[in-house]
């Protein structure tokens, strides 16, 4: 299988005034498409960290990222942006939708970036809301919408650009546990579909709906694990 | 780099999402334009009000005053005090001297003006009654309608006769045909003669509807003056305006000392009423142009509040796939929007000010004053857009979503 993500020895060091944090060492990884991962580990354990340079949202201090074999660890923020733009979908703990505004604006808010217009946008916005069950929703704004249809909203719009890695930080954390249950079950089928997800979650439970854990700690990966497999 | 149009849209929905908020805003620069534009129309109208005056008492005129007004000849100045007309030492004698000699002088006529009650039977009205000597009325582009204007036999065996405007009449006879009634001047009874055709603009000083005129002779009888108030003097053609002047100015010393009388021409009037008017248009324009600044420095505080309100929907922006150029121009299309916006409803609020206040006061919209005040407004919007907008745009996507 074709490798999505592969970093290698990828350090970050942070500077904060006269001290350093390393908040990853030496991680190497590799993700495949099809997989679903969760990533998992306490807070300041380095998720955060590993998740922005999978996400391409951050650059490592040293080693090197790649991106379906292509290095993008020298990369501009605006060159960022635009593979940040084809290739990955988020899903954030917050939802962070645009406020005031309808489910469909907010699904279309990637190809928006990527050039697609308008009409186009609105029609692969309100198939990707009919694919996640909110066909009748599209004009609702996020206060007019609960937890689980925010999130379902957010899901949706990390689907429009046909993604090649979907990545949800957390996506769980603000939900009560039935949406959160449904948001999970949502991913599994996704993956089952052939979408490659990266989940990132301290909590265990959540990380078992993935198929593979990787469990992380003060920066460095202490557990690769398959199907409850030791991965190799 | 996403289409221009698109990030116009953009800008659109993000301004009419906070519809309550932008009203406020653009109102800094509506009072800003609007003032601007309406200060302008005043100034403008007002000197267009006065050139008009001008040019009805006709732009080859030259005004023989008593006394000398300001130091060098010819040039007037304002603030020595007004003419005195008790110690005018102008005649009708100098008056017949003028209007006989020819050349560059076409006509000359002298004039005194008194205000005075003026009645017949039971209704009556205060009003300026000018005497006038026989030329007068050519100058000054008056003319009678109806019965006869007055001749030189009126003045020169001071015959009480009258001619009067349409205000005048319509106010002291109402619907009778006032021709050949008497009327009662000062306690003396003039007959009235003759009817002022009806003119639109004002002579300066003097309201042609509202004016009553008889010879000059029996306003000096009536005022135990031998002298007149000033004299007019009209040159054959504008390019002789200068000869006139001169050749008035040399007959008068004749008899005149240099400080007994000034020669004023109106176009130098004119020029000097309008550099003051052009003066307070450009200072009542300045005053009001501070205001759009400040309306400016109100978009840059409410564009920052945005930039710090939105940094998560910033971050969001730049995860999915916004390059700073994107984020860059979207911030400053909303000022630049926001601005003209509020530009676009200034420059509505000043043009029908204006065209309201024109019906009491003159006022006259400027092409000029509308472009640069909208002009202004648009480029207040970038110019305090960009600063909050270069922000926006070099947020780090982490920061901004992280953000609370």
């Amino acid at each position: 299988m074709d490798s999505v993500i592969e970093i290698q020895n990828v350090n970050k060091t942070y500077s904060m005034g006269e001290v350093k944090v390393n908040a990853l060492i030496n991680i190497n990884l590799s993700i495949k498409s099809g997989e679903f991962v969760a990533i998992i580990g306490p807070s300041g354990s380095g998720k955060s960290t590993l998740m922005h340079i999978i996400g391409l949202l951050d650059r490592p201090t040293s080693g090197k990222v790649s991106l379906q074999g292509k290095s993008v660890s020298e990369l501009e923020s605006d060159e960022l942006a635009s593979l940040r733009n084809i290739h990955i979908g988020f899903v954030f703990q917050q939802f962070n939708l645009l406020p005031r505004t309808t489910a469909v604006d907010n699904v279309c808010l990637p190809l928006l970036y990527a050039g697609v217009n308008a009409s186009e946008r609105e029609e692969r916005a309100r198939k990707a809301l009919v694919s996640v069950g909110l066909g009748d929703r599209f004009d609702h704004t996020p206060t007019q919408l609960s937890g689980g249809q925010q999130q379902r909203v957010a899901i949706a719009r990390a689907l429009i650009n046909n993604p090649t890695l979907i990545l949800a930080d957390e996506p769980t954390g603000n939900l009560d546990s039935k949406s959160g249950r449904e948001i999970m079950k949502f991913l599994s089928d996704l993956n089952n579909k052939g979408n490659t997800i990266v989940l990132v979650t301290h909590e265990p439970d959540i990380a078992k709906g993935a198929k593979r854990t990787i469990e992380i700690r003060d920066g460095e990966i202490v557990a690769d694990k398959l199907n409850g497999k030791k991965h190799d | 780099m996403i289409e221009f149009s698109e990030i116009i849209k953009l800008a659109f929905k993000s301004i009419k999402r906070n519809k309550g908020r932008t009203v406020l805003t653009a109102l800094g620069i509506i009072i800003g334009v609007a003032s601007v534009i309406l200060l302008t129309s005043l100034g403008q109208g007002l000197q267009q009000y006065v050139t008009d005056q001008f040019e009805s008492l006709g732009a080859n005129s030259i005004y023989v005053l008593p006394g000398r007004i300001g130091g060098d000849g010819g040039q007037i100045s304002f603030g020595q005090g007004p003419p005195n007309f008790a110690g005018s030492k102008l005649t009708l004698n100098h008056v017949d001297e003028l209007s006989r000699y020819g050349g560059p002088i076409k006509a000359a006529a002298a004039e005194i003006d008194m205000p005075a009650l003026v009645s017949y039977r039971s209704e009556s009205k205060y009003t300026t009654i000018a005497g006038i000597s026989s030329q007068w009325g050519q100058i000054v582009n008056v003319q009678v309608d109806e019965g006869r204007d007055l001749r030189d036999s009126d003045n020169d065996s001071r015959r009480k006769v009258a001619i009067l405007g349409q205000t005048i009449i319509s106010d002291l006879f109402g619907s009778t045909n006032p021709l050949g009634k008497n009327i009662s001047i000062a306690d003396e009874r003039f007959e009235v003669i003759g009817i002022i055709k009806e003119i639109g603009t004002q002579s300066i000083g003097l309201d042609i509807n509202n004016f009553v005129a008889i010879p000059i002779t029996v306003s000096q009888q009536i005022f135990g003056q031998d002298s007149v108030q000033n004299i007019m003097v009209q040159a054959r053609s504008k390019d002789e305006v200068q000869d006139a002047q001169d050749t008035t100015e040399r007959i008068l010393l004749r008899d005149l000392k240099e400080e007994d009388f000034s020669v004023v021409d109106s176009s130098s009037l004119l020029e000097t009423i309008n550099n003051i008017l052009g003066v307070l248009t450009a200072a009542l324009g300045g005053i009001a142009a501070i205001s759009l600044v400040v309306g400016g420095v109100g978009i840059m505080n409410i564009m920052l509040v945005s930039v710090t309100e939105r940094t998560r929907e910033i971050g969001l922006r730049k995860a999915v796939g916004a390059k700073q150029s994107d984020i860059l121009i979207q911030f400053i299309i909303e000022a630049v929007t926001l601005s003209v916006f509020g530009g676009g409803i200034g420059v509505l609020i000043g043009w029908g000010g204006s065209i309201l206040i024109n019906q009491f006061f003159p006022a006259v919209v400027t092409m000029w004053s509308v472009i640069l005040a909208f002009g202004v407004s648009a480029a207040v919007g970038i110019v305090f857009g960009v600063a909050p907008a270069i922000r926006a745009s070099r947020l780090d996507p982490i920061e901004a979503l992280r953000y609370e």
